[in-house]
């Protein structure tokens, strides 16, 4: 080691002779390892508990085995079938299916098959589910595929095929489609019929309730952060209490509180009979409704709004806006041209996490929503329990995910994760 | 704000109360819904308003039999028991992992700091219904989905991000060298760890861990997803009784959890001033 250390050049070294560099390196690379250990332990158990989850849910947007997995023959000799021809398969074909069919209905997973393409043909599933019983009664020595059409009409139809070879293979776009309200067609990729077109418009409902509760946090979050900046500590602590109490409260909590206040023999409508504002026979609607959803959420996303801009207001030196009144602005320019420019990253901050936190909401819209109130989320999760397409509930939210995390980049980009406080 | 200088025009003094009569009106409408299920949860009707005895202070309107069906009825104590069972153990996996990793994260010399932060904020940001949906997926593949200690990791990682960030929050204002004085002193890390370290960052550690707690004591999405019938907790319960049939017994549980957060406030209100105590009486 030390002959590196060439006489003519001094070159520091530790005590044990090694180039002071080179240690100071090594030193770093130790400091950075053990720092990395340290967060190892979080890291791994946020990717298994946590990301693979949702990347395992994002492929499921795309996954599409299930033809593939339930018809595997035919589905091989369906490759060389032209769509356009307009002519339904020949012989060898329907011989496979048979042979398919004859597995799948032993397994039991031809239904599966059927509710999953009747999502792309609705009536499909029947057919299946018709053919599965069936199936076993065929004869072996006649040709096949007047048999099976005889079973069902479905499979003497040309789009029964184009169907099942479209969705023959491995990954689909079928279900994005399907969540941005289009269908692929003989044409091409089309707009669903207008009575079935849901998804565009309830993602535009999604990102306009968003908007309309963000901008009521603000217009209600302003005032009680700059009241609470600029009380004296005392008062304003005591009055930073009535903004955590909420904070700290369970979200079902608030959300009964209005379910309760807001029903047409609630508090509310009791109050307003009470004074005289409404009649008794005409006590007004606010739940189930997106009154009702904007009320609510907007009372449990405030403390979001109020909380960064307090931080922020509380830096606002009082000395600006004295300087501007003595420079002669009255007591409103000097609010608009001095103060409120100062607030805006606060207003910045809290717009955005109060936005990212409502276009996912799903409890409240789902409790005092009713059918006009309801967001994506809601839709998400009726496709994952009850509808059962997993496929498009996954596409879905991959959109959902995508417009989040947009957000979740600027809000890092503007603000920085690490600025994120809490109480 | 600091009152009302006694030259102010009148119009000035217009607006100095209209703004007070303002912020009021804000102040009532967040704490109003939360204050008035309190009385409402005493109703002897099973109403959701106040009757005429209840307005007229009549002894006879007010009942305890809410609270009684909530403390007899089998499934909100089954309830209660699940809650008790999945948030503090979900509380202490997420405090204990979190607390480590911030700890790494405040090291001066840590790489990909901006990346790494970004995934462990993760879990807070994600609408909470791909969380869920995604586990629910995920989970039953492993074998997880529907067991106790699915619901357990659930929730850890949910609750993981606040512990993170009210941590390094405590530690910004840690000085490192006193770790070094330790070390210099012959402590080992671990020591170093417990006697040094963690008796000033603690505040920051309790609060990250009463976030945690109120994160899955609160969380009702992931659980209705990755958890069964065996793991109904008190919110789950909640949210079933307030989406079927709305029965008045929530308003006394209502009432019972804006107990528990008064608490929860309560506690970190107190740490929030010992650390700044601590603060105020360490250098630098």
């Amino acid at each position: 080691m030390t002959d590196t250390t060439a006489s003519d050049t001094p070159i520091l070294t530790t005590r044990d002779g090694v180039p002071l560099k080179r240690s100071i390196a090594k030193a770093l690379r130790r400091e950075k390892f053990r720092a990395l250990l340290l967060v190892a332990p979080l890291l791994l158990f946020i990717l298994v508990a946590f990301i693979a989850p949702i990347a395992d849910m994002l492929f499921r947007s795309v996954e599409n085995d299930i033809v593939q997995e339930t018809l595997p023959e035919t589905v091989v000799l369906l490759k060389d079938w032209d769509a356009a021809s307009g002519q339904i398969p020949e012989e060898a074909v329907f011989a496979a299916l048979a042979a398919d069919m004859k597995i799948a209905v032993k397994e039991k997973i031809h239904t599966r098959l059927g509710s999953r393409l009747n999502y792309e043909s609705p009536g499909i599933s029947s057919l299946f589910r018709k053919s599965g019983r069936e199936v076993r009664k065929l004869d072996d020595e006649a040709p096949y595929r007047e048999q099976f059409i005889e079973i069902h009409d479905g499979w003497g139809d040309v789009n029964t095929w184009k169907t099942i070879q479209q969705f023959s293979s491995k990954y689909t776009d079928g279900y994005f489609l399907a969540a941005v309200d289009r269908q692929r067609t003989a044409e091409g990729v089309e707009p669903k019929p207008e009575d079935q077109q849901i998804y565009l418009f309830l993602f535009g409902r999604t990102f306009f309730l968003s908007v309309t509760i963000t901008l009521s946090c603000i217009l209600l979050g302003y005032p009680i952060a700059y009241i609470l900046a600029n009380l004296p500590l005392r008062s304003s602590n005591l009055l930073m209490i009535l903004v955590l109490l909420p904070f700290w409260t369970s979200l079902l909590v608030r959300t009964s509180a209005w379910k309760v206040l807001l029903q047409q023999q609630g508090v509310i409508n009791d109050f307003l009979v009470f004074i005289g504002l409404v009649a008794d026979d005409g006590r007004l609607v606010m739940i189930n409704n997106q009154t009702g959803t904007i009320i609510a959420m907007t009372h449990i996303l405030l403390p979001f709004m109020i909380l960064p801009l307090y931080s922020v207001m509380k830096t606002i030196s009082p000395v600006y806006v004295r300087a501007a009144k003595s420079l002669g602005a009255n007591d409103w320019t000097a609010f608009w041209k001095v103060y409120f420019p100062n607030t805006i990253p606060g207003i910045g901050a809290g717009s955005i996490l109060c936005f990212i936190l409502s276009i996912g909401f799903y409890i409240t819209p789902e409790l005092v929503g009713g059918t006009s109130g309801i967001f994506i989320s809601n839709r998400i999760a009726y496709h994952i329990s009850s509808s059962l397409n997993w496929g498009l509930a996954a596409s879905l939210g991959v959109i959902l995910l995508t417009i989040v995390m947009i957000f979740y980049w600027l809000y890092d980009k503007i603000v920085g994760i690490d600025n994120v406080k809490l109480g | 704000m600091s009152g009302l200088p006694p030259y102010a025009s009148p119009l000035q003094r217009f607006w100095y109360y209209a703004f007070r009569t303002i912020c009021g009106l804000i102040f009532f409408f967040l704490i109003f819904p939360i204050l008035v299920i309190i009385p409402l949860s005493f109703n002897a009707l099973p109403f959701f308003t106040f009757t005429k005895e209840m307005l007229s202070f009549d002894p006879a309107g007010y009942s305890l039999i809410n609270y009684q069906d909530f403390f007899t009825n089998s499934d909100w104590n089954n309830a209660v028991y699940n809650s008790f069972r999945i948030a503090p153990v979900a509380t202490l996996l997420a405090t204990s992992v979190g607390t480590v990793a911030a700890i790494g994260l405040s090291r001066p010399h840590i790489p990909f700091r901006g990346t790494i932060m970004a995934i462990l904020i993760s879990p807070m940001i994600v609408p909470v219904i791909i969380s869920a949906a995604g586990m629910y997926f995920f989970y039953s593949r492993i074998g997880l989905q529907g067991t106790y200690w699915g619901v357990i990791l659930a929730h850890a990682a949910l609750g993981t991000p606040f512990v993170i960030i009210t941590v390094t929050a405590t530690l910004v204002g840690f000085d490192q060298s006193l770790v070094r004085a330790a070390a210099n002193l012959g402590a080992d890390p671990v020591r170093t760890f417990f006697k040094v370290q963690m008796p000033l960052i603690i505040p920051g550690v309790v609060s990250g861990a009463l976030f945690a707690f109120i994160t899955s004591f609160d969380e009702v999405v992931v659980i209705l997803f990755v958890g069964s019938s065996h793991q109904k907790t008190l919110p789950w319960q909640m949210f079933t009784g307030l989406r079927e049939q709305i029965s008045p017994t929530i308003l006394a549980v209502a009432t019972l959890m804006v107990a528990l957060s008064i608490m929860l406030l309560t506690t970190l209100e107190l740490l929030r001033r010992r650390s700044e105590r601590l603060r105020g009486l360490s250098p630098g």
